[in-house]
């Protein structure tokens, strides 16, 4: 439901990071969002199109990397990944782990961008 | 043409985030314990509050409470019944509040004044998972109508909680609330997490529950 808000920020901190590159073209953004994260990837992509239209990010890619939940567990004394979001405990020993590593995420990592060709004088 | 690969590593949410820890900072330094309540829609958030907000009043302390519906100024209303300071935020049509929307309605209070400051998030129980207010403590509520397994359907949202509060068990027996069941459930979502079982019409776990809003706030200081 709030994809197009997340979309939207992520839009807007892209084109910030663009002002350092007169004139260049998204090709494609790389996100990185848990599986907890609490946003599903088609709506992104639904959103992406229509959010970047009419901005250097247009016709881009939209790359989504989930992030699986890790969770700290006590008695293993490591950073295990969970089954399912159904149940929070360590695969390995089943004990409950409340201890949250990995999977809130939601994170722009990178941008792949065409820059302009350096204006040549006259 | 030169293709470059720019790293951001860069919090989407990061303007929210920024504002969040702006008005945690807020809070803390006025003292102020701040609770952000969370729920699908008609658990019982407004019910819950409206006696939270009274018997805590008359326990002698100082409680004020923002309030977020799509529209209306309902609960609100409702709210200010209590006597204490109450406002609504509309977000027309906005799914969550975010921090933005706190901050600009918390204009012109005097937050030292304050020992609890209630958050009434929109009832959903997916977008404002990823929306700090600012809270210290999140609590998110389940009522005995909703089914015991909302905390499997739901995980994002209950084990990103603090506590969970049970609601309208006075109906929990015509209801066939399984009380087991749901406990489990929470608990393999939220391992750990403190649960309250509360009547907002009887009145019955209040007791236990405003004790640990009593407790929250003895930490703080």
């Amino acid at each position: 439901m709030h994809e197009l808000s997340i979309i939207s920020s992520v839009v807007d901190s892209v084109m910030e990071s663009l002002a350092a590159y007169p004139g260049a073209r998204v090709k494609e953004v790389r996100l990185r969002v848990g599986a907890l994260a609490a946003v599903v990837e088609d709506s992104l992509q639904f959103c992406y199109g229509i959010a970047t239209e009419d901005t250097p990010l247009a016709g881009s890619v939209l790359v989504v990397k989930t992030l699986p939940v890790r969770v700290h567990c006590v008695p293993c004394g490591q950073d295990v990944e969970i089954e399912s979001l159904q149940s929070f405990r360590c695969p390995v020993c089943g004990e409950p782990a409340a201890d949250l590593r990995q999977g809130r995420e939601l994170e722009i990592e990178s941008i792949e961008i065409e820059e302009a060709e350096e204006a040549v004088g006259p | 043409m030169t293709t470059r690969i720019v790293e951001l590593r860069r919090g989407i949410l990061k303007k929210n985030d920024e504002l969040a820890a702006g008005l945690r900072q807020r809070f803390t330094a006025a003292g102020v314990l701040v609770v952000n309540l969370v729920s699908s829609p008609g658990t019982g958030k407004t019910a819950l509050l409206e006696r939270t907000l009274r018997d805590l009043r008359t326990r002698g302390l100082r409680v004020a409470a923002l309030v977020g519906d799509l529209e209306t100024d309902n609960d609100a209303r409702r709210l200010a019944a209590s006597g204490a300071p109450v406002r609504q935020i509309n977000t027309h049509g906005i799914c969550h509040l975010e921090a933005e929307m706190v901050g600009k309605h918390l204009e012109g209070w005097e937050l030292g004044g304050l020992d609890y400051l209630f958050i009434e998030n929109v009832g959903n129980l997916v977008c404002p998972s990823s929306y700090d207010l600012g809270e210290r403590i999140r609590v998110v509520l389940l009522s005995v109508t909703e089914g015991e397994d909302k905390p499997l359907k739901y995980p994002t949202m209950f084990n990103s909680a603090d506590a969970a509060v049970i609601t309208k068990m006075d109906i929990a027996e015509p209801c066939g609330f399984d009380r087991a069941l749901a406990l489990k459930n929470i608990n393999e979502i939220r391992p750990g997490i403190r649960v309250f079982e509360t009547s907002a019409k009887t009145g019955s776990g209040m007791e236990e529950w405003l004790d640990y809003l009593v407790e929250e706030r003895g930490l703080e200081r």
